[in-house]
């Protein structure tokens, strides 16, 4: 009988698995299946273009089934609940898959529903989301409507999916305001839990500074209890108050509630995984990669992307019996438009903080590394061509997997920001 | 990892003054830790710090804040007044315990 290998998710990681073990699982004895919702395939990171115009929705989707390969069956459903005892999922119209291994890549998503206030009358009217193709779309038009007064960005809580999106807003809001003459008519504030514009020290005062020179005010520390849409207000747990006219907020984000359901997910709805091999912690035929998982890595496609890459071979070894080798190390890289034309990188892993220098070769680059140059800015709009060409086909990218210290400078001092 | 001294206890502590090794912590020291950042501690900060410890030993990561009023059950309103500011990384501090993960 042929076994059978079931993915929840075609998104970035679950297209990516497919890809690559289609082309290393035997078609004659190995079934693939990966179910999604529906047939539209996102490129999240879009969407923080659109709201300024720069991008347009035809840009930033294409159809799911278009980068699925042959001998891949696509199931679109609702997943109701995994009975990872029976090795069955049970889709929503009663559909049953059963499956000799299961890899949970259904992601993260925002949630508005969970802060007190954030679906009320203000929802789209002034208060906004761009995590979602309709929440950008809606903000867009806003923008065009907002000529004066304070624009509020926000964090809800973390962890969030692509963590410098909010900062990258922000500097996009900033050199958006100044072009169209406005800047000074409006007042720029950043609203974060976190102690500082980012988790990591160096980065966090690398930014810190870029936001004092653009004279954004950040508000640290600041956890959001509700939201008061009559006093147009965000209250926080210790009743700190943060007025908006425009409020552009990261709600808080969670997996899947199917994961839930299934008895599978932490507090936020994702799945305990082991953080080297991504293979749950309960059941040795499940895995959960990209967003879903627990791993304490950023919920980024890159981190998807790299971990797909020591997946796939530990996946050989582990249906083979044999004891997993590779060892994700919780590599991420990610842009931060800056505006202006511009951008920063950084590369960091679940040990080594972002650090300067250069990218991907040692001291050639070409991309620098948390500094902002027009080089960085378009790598980051050359990286829409190469997610639909090159990344979700699965065929190698010609950066390294795991983290390399080459070419990065520890700084002799390092102040610590949290 | 600099060692310090607190009170008669000899502790591995980093640069911010968290331990490095939560076997190191007993519940003396965390009354010592405790009024290093200001606070005295009563029954409802012992359910916080006992919760937060209890969890660290089957999860190996230090919850957070969501997680200790989810799981534990104390509301995140009542952690902001017990440990004013930065709850999750006074509990932590008073606890024992590494730093809650900023979650890059």
């Amino acid at each position: 009988m042929k076994k059978r290998l079931l993915v929840l998710g075609a998104g970035t990681a679950g297209t990516m698995i497919v890809n690559k073990l289609r082309r290393r699982l035997d078609a004659g004895t190995w079934d693939i299946t990966v179910v999604d919702r529906d047939d539209v395939h996102p490129y999240q990171p879009g969407y923080l273009f659109l709201p300024f115009g720069t991008y347009s929705p035809q840009q930033v989707t294409r159809a799911r089934h278009k980068f699925l390969p042959d001998h891949v069956d696509f199931v679109i459903g609702e997943v109701d609940v995994i009975d990872p005892a029976a090795s069955t999922v049970t889709l929503v119209d009663g559909r049953a898959l059963a499956y000799d291994y299961l890899v949970i890549a259904s992601g993260t998503s925002p949630r508005p529903d969970q802060t007190p206030g954030m679906l009320g009358t203000e929802w789209r009217r002034s208060i906004f989301d761009f995590f979602t193709l309709d929440g950008s779309l809606a903000l867009a038009e806003a923008l065009k409507h907002f000529d004066h007064g304070r624009l509020v960005v926000h964090i809800a809580d973390m962890p969030i999916k692509c963590p410098v999106a909010p900062l990258e807003f922000t500097f996009l809001a900033d050199a958006w305001l100044r072009k169209h003459g406005l800047r000074d008519r409006v007042e720029l504030v950043y609203v974060t839990p976190l102690p500082g514009a980012f988790t990591k020290p160096i980065a966090s005062e690398r930014l810190g500074s870029m936001l004092d020179d653009r004279k954004i005010v950040v508000e640290p520390d600041f956890l959001v209890e509700r939201i008061d849409p009559e006093a147009k207000t965000l209250v926080s747990y210790d009743e700190r108050e943060i007025p908006f006219d425009l409020l552009v907020t990261i709600p808080i984000n969670m997996g899947a509630d199917f994961v839930a359901r299934s008895g599978l997910g932490d507090e936020l709805n994702y799945v305990a995984v082991d953080k080297h091999t991504l293979l749950s912690k309960v059941w040795p035929n499940i895995f959960a990669v990209g967003d879903a998982s627990d791993i304490p890595a950023s919920k980024a496609g890159s981190v998807a992307h790299f971990a797909v890459d020591i997946f796939v071979d530990n996946f050989l070894e582990h249906i083979a019996g044999k004891p997993m080798t590779g060892s994700f190390d919780g590599h991420a890289n990610c842009f931060i438009e800056s505006g202006d034309g511009k951008g920063l990188l950084i590369d960091f892993n679940y040990d080594t903080e972002p650090l300067p220098g250069s990218y991907p070769v040692p001291y050639v680059g070409p991309m620098r590394l948390l500094k902002e140059t027009r080089g960085n800015h378009l790598g980051k709009l050359a990286f829409r061509w190469i997610y639909w060409n090159i990344l979700l086909p699965g065929r190698r990218m010609p950066v390294p997997t795991l983290m390399s210290m080459a070419g990065k400078t520890v700084p002799t001092t390092t102040s610590s920001t949290d | 990892m600099p060692i310090t001294t607190l009170a008669g206890h000899q502790i591995h502590v980093d640069a911010e003054g968290f331990l490095t090794d939560p076997a190191e912590w007993d519940e003396d020291l965390a009354r010592v830790l405790a009024e290093q950042i200001g606070l005295t501690l009563t029954d409802e900060h012992w359910t916080a710090i006992r919760f937060l410890r209890a969890d660290f030993a089957t999860q190996g990561e230090t919850a957070t804040l969501r997680r200790i009023s989810t799981v534990g059950g104390i509301p995140i309103k009542q952690l902001f007044a017990l440990f004013p500011q930065k709850p999750a990384k006074k509990i932590a501090y008073v606890a024992g315990l590494p730093k809650p993960h900023g979650c890059v």
